[in-house]
C-alpha cells in the first residue's frame, strides 16, 4: 500500500510529458496488436455480412423461380430485366417479383427496427412486435382499410401515426422518473393484447369480411402483394434505414447506459427520440404493407448476434437476417406444408418458442425481465 | 492546449490546465432539491475526493459537474464556460465520467468496449483511425489490461472489469476524469489497485481526477483535496488533514470517532467508535 506521494508507476505507463502529441510513449507492438484484433473482428463481421447477403439473394432468386410452375432461371432473369416472356411475365413479373421484393423490404425493416429497440432498451424482449407497436400499426391499418375505406399511402400514414402514438403511450405509461425496462415491456405486452383484439373486432365488423385480409392484419401475409404496396415501404426503408445507420455509433454508446452515453458526448434524449421515430417508421410502413409478420423484429437481432458475435453494430446483420427470415418463411408457408400458410403463421411458430425460452431464462436468472 | 484559467498546477504533469468550477449550484430531480447553492473549485491536476453520507448528493453533484444533469440555478464552469451550454461532444473531449453502474453489452470484448470511448473523437461518417487505435492501446497499457483485450467483458473478475471501464474512459483522452464510486463492489486489494491506478494517471499525465468515494480513509489517503457534503451542502473542502476531523465526522456522518495519523502515510485515519467496542479511556474522553 502506498500513498499518492510514493506511488510506483508501472514501466509501461505512457506519459504525455515525453511527447507533445501524447502518443509517442505507446509501444508500437501494442498498437499493432490492437489494430490486428480490430481488423480480425471486422473481417469476420464482413464475411458474415457477405454470406447473409448472398443467402438473401439466393432465396430471393429461388422464390422467383419456384412455384406451381417452375420457370427456367434464364426466363426469370429476362423478366426481371424487363423483357416480355410468354407466360412468365405475368406469373413472375406481376405475382412473384413484387412479393419477393416486399419480403426483402419488410424483412429488412422489421430487422432494423427491432434490433434498434432491443439495443436501445438493452433487452431482447423490448422489440416493437412484443411491446405493441406492430399491433398498433396493424390495428390502425385494418381500421383505415375496412372502416374508413382508405387505400395506398394514406393507410401507411394512419399506421405510422398510430404506431408513434402507441410508442408514446407505452413510454408514457412506463415512465416513472426514468423508464425501467421491465415495466415498459409489461405495459407493452398489455397494450399489444388490447390492440390485437381491436384488430379482430374491426375485421369482424367489416362488411366485406375476407379471410385473406383478416390473416394479413392478424398475423402478416404477403399474399396478393402489389407494386403499390411495395413502394411506400421501400421509400420508408431508404429514409429511416439511412437515419438509423447514421446513428450506429450513438446507438453503440447508448448500449452502455444513458449516463455513460451522455459522458461520451451523446445527446441522449434527442438521439433516443430520433432512433424511436426512425424505427417506428420502419415498423409502421412495413406493417401497413404486409401486416405484423409475427416475431421477425423480435428474432432478427438475437439471431444476428449469434452469427456475427456482439462486437460492432447489429443493425445491418439484423436487417439481413430479417429479410432472410421473411423470404424463407414465405417459401415454406407457400410450398413446404401442403396448405398455403401466410408467412406470419410460419414466423409465429418459429418465434413463440424463443419468447418462452427468454421468459423462462430470465425467470431463472432472478425474476427481472 | 493552453487556457487562461490556471489556478495552480502543483507537482502534477503538463496536461492539467483545465478548470472546473461550481457556482451557487442548485439541482434536483422532480420536486426534490438535492443540492442547493453549492460552490466549489476543483484543483487542476490534483485528485479530489467527494465524501459524505448516503443520499447527500454526491452522485448528483458529479452528474451535474459533467453536464448530465441541468442546474435549476447556478452554473458549472468548464474552462470558464457554462458547461450546460457547451456542445456535448466538445465537453466529452475534455471531461470524462465513469458512472457508478455502466452496462456492458452481453459478449462484448474488452477491446471493443474500450474503443467505444473514442465516440467524442469520431464523426458520424468518419472511419476508425490510427489515432483511435493508438488511444485504445494507450488506455489498455495504462490500466494493464492489454492481455485481456480479446476476452469478453462478462468473463472478467470485478477488479478487472473496473480497470476495463477505466480504460474506456481513458480512451476518451480527457484531461479531467470524474468517477462515481469506482471502488464499489471491489474487495480491499482491488480497491487499492484501482486507486493506485488513478494516482498513476494523475502523476504521469496530470489528469485531474474527481471521484466520489464511500470509504473515508481511502479518500483521505488518496486525495489531495477532500470535499465533504452533507444534505446537499458543502460542509468543508481542503486538504484531508483540514477536512477529516473528529468534528467533521460527527457533523457530516453523525458518528463519534477518533482521527489519528495514519502511520503508513501520514494522512488522517478515522476510527469509528460504535456503542460496544470502545475502551473506557475513549468513552470518557
Amino acid at each position: 500500500m502506498t500513498g499518492p506521494g510514493a506511488s510506483t508507476t508501472p514501466a509501461a505507463l505512457p506519459t504525455r510529458a515525453e511527447e507533445p502529441d501524447g502518443y509517442g510513449a505507446v509501444p508500437l507492438e501494442t498498437v499493432v496488436a490492437v489494430a490486428r484484433g480490430r481488423v480480425r473482428r471486422t473481417a469476420r463481421r464482413r464475411v458474415v455480412l457477405v454470406v447473409l447477403a448472398l443467402l438473401v439473394l439466393a432465396v430471393f432468386a429461388t422464390s422467383l423461380v419456384v412455384g406451381r410452375t417452375v420457370y427456367p432461371p434464364l426466363d426469370v432473369l429476362r423478366v426481371v430485366l424487363g423483357e416480355d416472356v410468354q407466360g412468365a411475365s405475368f406469373t413472375v413479373g406481376r405475382l412473384r417479383l413484387p412479393r419477393a421484393v416486399l419480403a426483402v423490404v419488410v424483412g429488412l425493416s422489421f430487422g432494423l427496427g427491432g434490433v434498434t429497440f432491443q439495443t436501445m432498451l438493452r433487452n431482447p424482449l423490448a422489440s416493437p412486435d412484443v411491446i405493441g407497436i406492430s399491433s398498433g400499426a396493424s390495428a390502425a391499418a385494418a381500421f383505415a382499410i375496412v372502416v374508413l375505406g382508405l387505400s395506398g399511402p394514406s393507410v401507411s400514414l394512419v399506421a405510422i401515426v398510430a404506431a408513434l402514438a402507441v410508442a408514446l403511450l407505452v413510454y408514457g405509461l412506463a415512465f416513472r422518473g426514468g423508464v425501467a425496462g421491465t415495466r415498459l415491456i409489461l405495459v407493452g405486452i398489455g397494450i399489444a393484447a388490447m390492440l390485437e383484439s381491436v384488430t379482430a373486432y374491426v375485421l369482424s365488423r367489416a362488411a366485406e369480411w375476407d379471410l385473406q385480409e383478416a390473416v394479413r392484419w392478424l398475423a402478416g401475409s404477403l399474399n396478393g402483394t402489389d407494386w403499390s404496396e411495395v413502394l411506400p415501404a421501400t421509400a420508408a426503408l431508404v429514409v429511416c434505414g439511412a437515419v438509423l445507420l447514421s446513428r450506429t455509433r450513438a446507438l453503440g454508446a447508448l448500449q452502455l447506459g444513458d449516463d455513460t452515453a451522455a459522458a461520451l458526448g451523446v445527446r441522449v434524449e434527442p438521439t433516443r427520440i430520433l432512433l424511436i421515430v426512425a424505427a417506428v417508421g420502419l415498423i409502421a410502413f412495413a406493417t401497413a404493407a404486409a401486416g405484423p409478420i409475427a416475431f421477425v423484429a423480435f428474432l432478427a437481432g438475437p439471431i444476428a448476434a449469434r452469427v456475427v458475435g456482439t462486437n460492432g453494430s447489429l443493425l445491418l446483420p439484423a436487417g439481413l437476417v430479417g429479410a432472410l427470415l421473411v423470404l424463407v418463411a414465405d417459401l415454406c408457408g407457400q410450398f413446404l406444408l401442403g396448405t398455403r400458410y401466410p408467412v406470419g403463421v410460419v414466423t409465429g411458430v418459429l418465434g413463440a418458442p424463443y419468447l418462452i425460452y427468454l421468459i423462462v431464462r430470465t425467470n431463472r436468472a432472478g425474476g427481472s425481465l | 492546449m493552453s487556457h487562461p484559467h490556471v489556478v495552480h498546477g502543483g507537482p502534477a504533469g503538463p496536461a492539467a490546465d483545465h478548470t472546473l468550477e461550481v457556482l451557487e449550484l442548485t439541482v434536483g430531480y422532480g420536486e426534490r432539491t438535492v443540492i442547493s447553492g453549492l460552490d466549489l473549485i476543483v484543483p487542476p491536476g490534483r485528485i479530489t475526493a467527494i465524501v459524505g453520507p448516503n443520499a447527500c448528493g454526491k452522485s448528483t453533484l458529479l452528474r451535474s459537474m459533467s453536464r448530465l444533469l441541468g442546474p435549476r440555478a447556478g452554473r458549472v464552469l468548464l474552462d470558464g464556460r457554462a458547461i450546460h451550454k457547451m456542445p456535448a461532444k466538445e465537453v466529452a473531449r475534455t471531461l470524462g465520467l465513469l458512472p457508478q453502474s455502466p452496462v456492458a453489452p452481453e459478449g462484448i470484448t474488452v477491446a471493443d468496449l474500450v474503443g467505444r470511448g473514442r465516440h467524442p473523437h469520431q464523426g458520424v461518417l468518419s472511419r476508425w483511425s490510427h489515432a483511435d487505435d493508438v488511444a485504445v492501446a494507450e488506455a489498455l497499457l495504462a490500466t494493464d489490461t492489454t492481455a485481456l483485450a480479446e476476452r469478453p467483458v462478462d468473463e472478467l473478475s470485478g477488479g478487472q472489469r473496473q480497470r476495463v471501464w477505466i480504460a474506456m474512459a481513458l480512451a476518451q483522452q480527457t484531461d479531467l476524469l470524474l468517477l462515481d464510486e469506482p471502488t464499489t463492489f471491489l474487495d480491499v486489494s482491488h480497491q487499492v489497485e484501482v486507486l493506485d491506478l488513478l494516482t498513476d494517471l494523475n502523476h504521469a499525465r496530470g489528469t485531474t481526477v474527481v471521484m466520489v468515494l464511500h470509504d473515508l480513509n481511502l479518500a483521505a489517503r488518496y486525495a489531495d483535496h477532500l470535499i465533504a457534503l452533507t444534505e446537499g451542502r458543502l460542509h468543508a473542502a481542503g486538504s484531508p488533514a483540514e477536512v477529516l476531523t473528529e468534528d467533521a465526522v460527527r457533523t457530516v456522518f453523525g458518528l463519534e470517532s477518533r482521527v489519528i495519523t495514519d502511520p503508513t502515510c501520514g494522512k488522517p485515519l478515522m476510527l469509528p467508535i460504535g456503542r460496544h467496542h470502545s475502551a473506557p479511556a475513549v468513552r470518557t474522553a
